[in-house]
């Protein structure tokens, strides 16, 4: 973040009334008056957003939970998922974005939802991949002594073993899906998210109005990551 | 009648990185039905591996296992043994009762059936007021009862156990060994149980069976000449005849392969 260097503190006659200029960071008297002002709209656009992020979320999940299954079943699937997954990790929203937006047209959400299913897809399928090694060998064994079918096994101890991992993984991955969703908002494709509504309005050096877009995306990612938190408590707790 | 157990001539041999390990070798046992019988020994004696050999949780490298009369694996399929571990291995997310009643779930039971042998063997157990309770919630003691209830699910008349109260204070560990004996005698189950207690093995079985390692083999059988064990009682532990019994099985575990220079008096619980 370059305007953490550009706000600290600089000592001297210069005094501490006007440690950086208004235009750079904005007082949070100026960003309530704009989050006041402009409260449908980061509202609306929240909404664009959040949804964005929960189908990403929603759908990363499920093909990571899936994939991690899959994965479990052989040890060269998972040797073979690997690499892939660890490719899927780092690939640049920054250029998968606009070539998504080209792909499925320029009043298109898909390719942000895309990029967020994509986000949440790693940490998913990584947790839930390691959570489905971790039976006890002495649970393992107890089933063999009870003539139990590999589906009963999966069932009545993989399964609950790996849930409390898998929803940590959907924790993680709520607060990525929510960035992902926002950052790729920045290239192109229908505006009125969180993501688009910040660049228009730092791009017509409306910073105040910029910065509560900023706070409205702070709440929105704190709102995915308290309910997926709570569903993980609830998770761990009753399997 | 069938032998509860019948080991023949087993060999067991575990291939490892380093070269093979002969775990047991020329083993032959035969466990009569209802008889309560302990093998004990040094670590690396394999009393463990036989156990999970009769449960068919290893397979011999030669020789052969029977469990009343089928092949162990046979018997491990029709359920004809119950199992309980050093560990309890209560699954953390079921209640008492329903890790209970998993095994009777497993083999698809009836739901009334299953609550009504839950409830019976939670009375068996002494655990009246915990069906509803978590494994967390429960001292080592109780998840052990509760391990022993679920092996006795399937009104199995084969129990081994592998040092269940191993991990159990002095006291929890000796109030068991009465529960254990008193639910025993009213299951009439035959018993195998593996621990490395003296006392314990000398309180609880007809017949001590001494181990000795490397490789694994039988040293001696003792038989303990203490009364019938669903009639013993605590203040056993307190008669001649126990610390007689005692003294023989130490002997034999310390006699033979010239191991008497061995610390006495190590295995004292």
């Amino acid at each position: 973040m370059s305007t953490a260097a550009r706000t600290r503190p600089s000592p001297g006659p210069r005094g501490r009334t006007a440690l950086v200029e208004a235009y750079l960071l904005p007082s949070p008297a100026a960003i309530g008056e704009e989050i006041v002002e402009f409260w449908p709209s980061m509202l609306s656009a929240g909404a664009i957003t959040g949804l964005n992020a929960l189908v990403g979320l929603v759908a990363g999940s499920l093909l990571g939970i899936v994939a991690a299954l899959i994965a479990s079943t052989s040890r060269l699937i998972d040797g073979m998922l690997a690499p892939i997954v660890a490719a899927l990790a780092v690939i640049p929203i920054v250029a998968l974005a606009p070539v998504l937006n080209t792909m499925f047209g320029a009043d298109s959400q898909t390719g942000r939802q895309l990029i967020a299913s994509l986000a949440a897809f790693v940490p998913v399928f990584i947790t839930t991949a390691r959570g489905l090694r971790q039976t006890q060998p002495v649970h393992r064994e107890l089933m063999t002594s009870f003539a139990a079918t590999p589906w009963q096994v999966m069932r009545t101890i993989t399964l609950p073993t790996a849930v409390p991992y898998t929803f940590t993984g959907i924790r993680l991955a709520s607060s990525l899906a929510v960035i992902s969703a926002l950052v790729a908002e920045y290239f192109g494709g229908p505006r009125g998210g969180l993501g688009g509504l910040i660049s228009t309005s730092a791009a017509s050096s409306a910073y105040p109005r910029a910065w509560a877009y900023v706070v409205a995306a702070i709440v929105l990612g704190l709102a995915f990551y308290l309910v997926t938190l709570a569903l993980e408590r609830w998770a761990s707790r009753r399997r | 009648m069938t032998n509860a157990v019948t080991v023949s001539a087993v060999d067991k041999v575990f291939d490892t990185k380093k070269g093979q390990v002969v775990a047991l070798s020329a083993v032959d046992l035969a466990v009569a039905p209802g008889e309560f019988v302990s093998l004990i020994g040094p670590s690396g004696c394999g009393k463990s591996t036989l156990l999970r050999l009769i449960a068919d949780l290893e397979s011999p490298s030669a020789g052969t296992v029977e469990v009343f009369g089928t092949s162990a694996h046979q018997a491990r399929l029709d359920q004809r043994y119950g199992i309980a571990f050093q560990q309890a291995g209560l699954l953390p997310w079921r209640t008492v009762s329903a890790n209970i009643a998993l095994p009777l779930e497993l083999s698809g039971s009836p739901k009334a059936e299953v609550r009504a042998r839950v409830d019976e063997l939670i009375a068996l157990v002494g655990l009246g007021d915990f069906g509803d309770r978590f494994p967390d919630q429960l001292s080592g003691g109780m998840q052990q009862r509760v391990a022993i209830a679920r092996a006795l699910a399937k009104k199995p008349e084969l129990l081994l156990m592998d040092e269940p109260f191993g991990a159990l204070d002095e006291m929890t560990r000796e109030y068991m060994q009465t529960e254990l004996l008193r639910i025993a005698a009213e299951t009439g189950a035959a018993v195998v149980f593996v621990t490395h207690s003296i006392p314990e093995a000398v309180y609880l079985s007809d017949r001590v069976v001494v181990m000795s390692p490397r490789p694994g083999r039988i040293a001696e059988v003792v038989p303990m000449s203490l009364g019938s064990t669903g009639s013993r009682a605590d203040d056993l532990r307190e008669d001649g005849s126990f610390f007689e019994m005692i003294t023989a099985v130490r002997e034999a575990l310390h006699g033979g392969g010239g191991v008497t220079a061995a610390p006495r008096g190590v295995e004292n619980r």
